[in-house]
């Protein structure tokens, strides 16, 4: 029975060990907001952090993880949706139709964790989520503006 | 939605998750509020609704405003558009806006009082900016009325704004969440004055979207991430051979799998596992041993295909959309004609989100959960494969993960209710693989184009013959709508008037549909033909200034003296772009014009080719003239969007067919662009007014032909097959 331990806390699952990271927050966790797209680890739509590393988890089986790795959804990547990039994303509306989006936004903070003035550059060689709406110039000033309001907290400007 | 409006115990519902083994659970709250019917079967307590003045607006004590959307939001911003309308004339507070959905089935029920759930075609906004302002006018009459009855004085007398409603004489004040009770009861005014469009505070504006916060913190929920009470999960099947029918199963091999429930023929041409989780019904079926009738398409193929259309850009048998003048006379007397083929491919909309819905029968009622861009559609749907009334059957509408014209088909809606009506009483969610739904789609139509030019001696366009040999959408979805067996959606960008009107005077023309249906279903995508139709003639125009030795912008803005709105962009563009001043070293300038979708669109492309034919775009300077723009900030979000669905589809859409099937399965073979591909866009929105245009499509028009006109700047080659992965872009 797989232990892991997510956004902080820990959880036994009861599933085979074949099953996906993905589908075993989804489905047995309920923690939807890391999307299922592909299911071949292209799109990035089922992006989490395993110890601060985007990984794509619906290729990760739950049976390769253990609870010394500390995963971060989408749901557990702020208290009170105040990571700057969540701040960013609502300051330029980012989203489109949104469903890209939790994995474009983990994407991109573990970008910024690793690297926190990245180029443009650097967001291209990283950010590799698809998104078909188009949000993509947005994206690249959501993370240049979160990388800002890092640097400085209390001013947003753009 | 904001969520922090929602009155849980009132007008939305808990879902309980559980937890698998750990005992875990937590609460969901589905944005679903006028879904009283399945509140009251999930135990949420009954208690009256906030009072409806009326169909578009209902006002909560608290000054909470929630607006009635019929159209579907998909990413397009048209919820946020449609609120601002309805909020413009209601002179609410716009900070306490909020929204929900009506469903089909209560717009059935009350004689279609929100009219058109349809969103399709870019007519979110334009199709119904009339009444839905009237709707938000005649409720603030009922509310001042309301406020002067109170207070026993003329209603003259009483003024409005931000939802307070004050008595000018006295300074009493009233607020729209104190009159509403009264003014719900009150008879609507028969008849309201519109504001002039001088007169709007908030159409116009760049207001923030009603609903991004909870699409960065995962709380959004999409129809894949549905969960009602004792839900089991579906995973589908059906035959890869176009027509193709299912023969038999062997479900001996999966029924002891884990979670699995029930393995279930769905109508004649697909099977699905039902089981606890969706993983475990992905994995059942993976396994389960199937065995197809394909049936007459097992051999069709690409090659074929394409010789079908070959032979209908020779025969000469062709509906005529468009004919001006003499084109044979013209090429004739021609001092130089020049010829080219075109050809597009079929496209899958891929929406990131896969098609999904969740249903549940019983004998007497069935209920959908599902993302729809034709909630009434869905609903017909629903009724015809739950045989039963459509009065006895509703549509929940969920949020779109991606809509892109996939949506308004309703197929995934008939399949979970026959794999529901299989389970009665248990809430199914059928969910696709990305593998379904990339070999299951509706596609963008195939055709191909001959264009013959004829210039005369001052190098001007004498005369056009231009002949589409494809596939009609019409003809396969909807043939009703084909006017004298003619589907004039193929002309689009091609015909004498309306909202997809030829951009240019050409004194001899004349433009030609062979129709050609080979047995891939094709559907309706984003822009639909005015995408290869603008290729064929933005691109076909620039072979013939070329060849006519004209400056492409010159030679454009000659034929277009009739065409000033449609001028002016290209103009705008141009000018913005730089047009005829020096680029970067070894970047280059395409031009693109189109009117459609009732909006007039222009884009000048910057690309460059490297010595191996790697194609960079650089730049991209886009003009929008909508007539009214509601959301200057939504337009430009969909501009900027509009040049990643276009440029995907001419850089890497292409699907194609071997063995009745399409080849395609995936992102890796089907690509789609990504952040490093993306050029800087820069957005002019220049409303002209005194018209309503469409939004979400009409740029991706000029995506493609912008680019190619740019390419052909920067190497010579014209490129005439697309997508341009499969294209050296030097050796072509």
């Amino acid at each position: 029975m797989p232990k892991l331990k997510i956004n902080g806390k820990r959880f036994d699952v009861d599933v085979d060990g074949s099953t996906p990271l993905l589908w075993v927050l989804r489905e047995q966790l309920g923690l939807t907001g890391t999307k299922y797209s592909c299911g071949i680890g292209l799109c990035g739509a089922c992006t989490v952090h395993i110890n601060g590393k985007a990984v794509r988890s619906c290729i990760m089986p739950v049976s390769s993880l253990n609870a010394s790795q500390e995963i971060v959804t989408i749901e557990g990547l702020s208290s009170d949706n105040n990571h700057p990039l969540q701040q960013a994303w609502k300051e330029l509306d980012v989203p489109q139709c949104g469903y890209c989006q939790p994995g474009m936004i983990m994407s991109a903070a573990a970008l910024l964790k690793n690297n926190p003035n990245p180029s443009d550059a650097d967001i291209d060689a990283t950010v590799t989520n698809i998104c078909r709406c188009g949000t993509f110039n947005r994206v690249r000033r959501g993370i240049h503006l979160a990388a800002r309001i890092n640097r400085n907290p209390n001013k947003r400007g753009s | 939605m904001t969520k922090e409006r929602i009155n849980v115990s009132r007008r939305d519902f808990l879902i309980r998750s559980t937890a698998l083994g750990t005992g875990f659970s937590l609460g969901l709250y589905l944005p679903l509020k006028t879904n009283s019917v399945f509140a009251a079967q999930t135990g949420s307590p009954a208690v009256p609704e906030a009072p409806e003045v009326n169909a578009w607006v209902v006002i909560e004590p608290d000054d909470t405003v929630v607006i009635r959307i019929a159209r579907s939001e998909m990413g397009q911003g048209t919820l946020t558009g449609l609120a601002q309308l309805v909020a413009e004339e209601l002179e609410c507070d716009w900070s306490k806006v909020t929204t929900e959905y009506p469903t089909p089935g209560q717009n059935l029920a009350r004689d279609k009082v929100w009219g058109s759930f349809a969103t399709g075609g870019s007519r979110g906004i334009r199709g119904s900016h009339d009444y839905v302002r009237k709707g938000g006018a005649v409720a603030r009459e009922m509310l001042i009325e309301a406020a002067a009855r109170q207070w026993k004085v003329p209603v003259e007398k009483c003024r409005v704004a931000n939802s307070i409603i004050t008595h000018v004489p006295s300074g009493r004040t009233t607020t729209y969440g104190k009159v509403a009770a009264a003014a719900a009861k009150l008879t609507p005014p028969f008849d309201v004055i519109l504001k002039d469009p001088d007169e709007w505070k908030l159409i116009g504006k760049p207001v923030k979207r009603l609903d991004t916060v909870d699409k960065t913190n995962g709380k959004q929920l999409y129809g894949t991430d549905l969960n009602l009470p004792g839900m089991l999960n579906a995973a589908i099947r059906a035959c890869p051979v176009f027509t193709g029918k299912l023969k038999s199963f062997d479900d001996s091999k999966v029924r002891k799998m884990p979670g699995v429930r029930k393995v279930v023929a769905v109508e004649d041409y697909a099977v699905a596992v039902v089981a606890d989780t969706w993983w475990q019904a992905k994995t059942a079926i993976d396994a389960l041993p199937i065995t197809w009738d394909k049936g007459p398409n097992a051999n069709l193929n690409s090659a074929a295909i394409e010789q079908m259309l070959d032979e209908g850009l020779q025969t000469g048998e062709a509906f005529v959309g468009n004919h001006q003048g003499d084109a044979g006379q013209a090429l004739k007397g021609a001092a130089k004609t020049v010829e080219a083929t075109y050809a597009y491919p079929y496209q899958n909309h891929a929406t990131m989100e896969p098609m999904n819905a969740t249903a549940r029968w019983t004998r007497d009622r069935c209920e959908v959960w599902c993302p729809t861009q034709n909630g009434e559609a869905a609903l017909r749907a629903a009724a015809e494969a739950a045989g039963l009334p459509i009065t006895q059957c509703d549509v929940y509408k969920m949020l779109l993960g991606g809509g892109f014209g996939r949506r308004g088909m309703s197929d995934y809606v008939t399949q979970a209710v026959h794999i529901a009506r299989q389970m009665p009483g248990v809430p199914i969610k059928l969910l696709w693989t990305r593998e379904e739904d990339m070999t299951h789609g509706r596609y963008h139509p195939v055709t191909k184009c001959k264009l013959v030019g004829g210039l005369d001696k001052q190098g001007n366009l004498a005369g056009l013959h231009v002949r589409i040999s494809g596939q009609s959408i019409l003809a396969s979805m909807r043939p009703p709508g084909k006017q004298n067996e003619i589907d004039m959606v193929t002309f689009q960008g091609f015909l004498p008037d309306g909202d997809h009107a030829i951009s240019y005077t050409v004194p001899n023309l004349r433009v030609e549909h062979a129709m050609r249906n080979p047995p891939v279903p094709p559907g309706f995508w984003r822009g639909v033909n005015i995408n290869q139709n603008a290729i064929y003639m933005e691109c076909f125009l620039d072979e013939l200034a070329h060849a006519a030795g004209k400056d492409p912008l010159e030679f454009r803005r000659k034929l277009m003296a009739d065409q000033p709105k449609s001028l002016a962009v290209l103009d705008a563009v141009a000018k913005k772009a730089g047009w005829g001043k020096p680029a970067a070293k070894g970047v280059h300038r395409g031009l693109a014009v189109v009117k459609t979708f009732a909006s007039y669109v222009a884009a000048c492309a910057e690309v460059s080719v490297d010595d191996k034919g790697k194609l960079r775009i650089h730049r991209i300077v886009a003009a929008t003239d909508p007539g009214y723009a509601v959301n200057p900030q939504q337009i430009e979000t969909q501009v900027e969007g509009s040049f990643v669905f276009g440029l995907s589809a001419l850089l890497y859409g292409e699907c194609t067919i071997r063995d009745g099937a399409v080849e395609q399965t995936n992102f890796h073979d089907y690509p789609s662009m990504l952040i490093n591909e993306m050029p800087k866009v820069e957005v002019i929105v220049m409303p002209s007014g005194g018209f309503w245009g469409g939004i979400g499509e009409p740029t991706i028009a000029v995506a493609a032909p912008a680019v190619l006109n740019a390419i052909f700047a920067a190497t010579g080659k014209r490129i005439r097959q697309f997508p341009l992965k499969n294209v050296n872009l030097r050796s072509a």
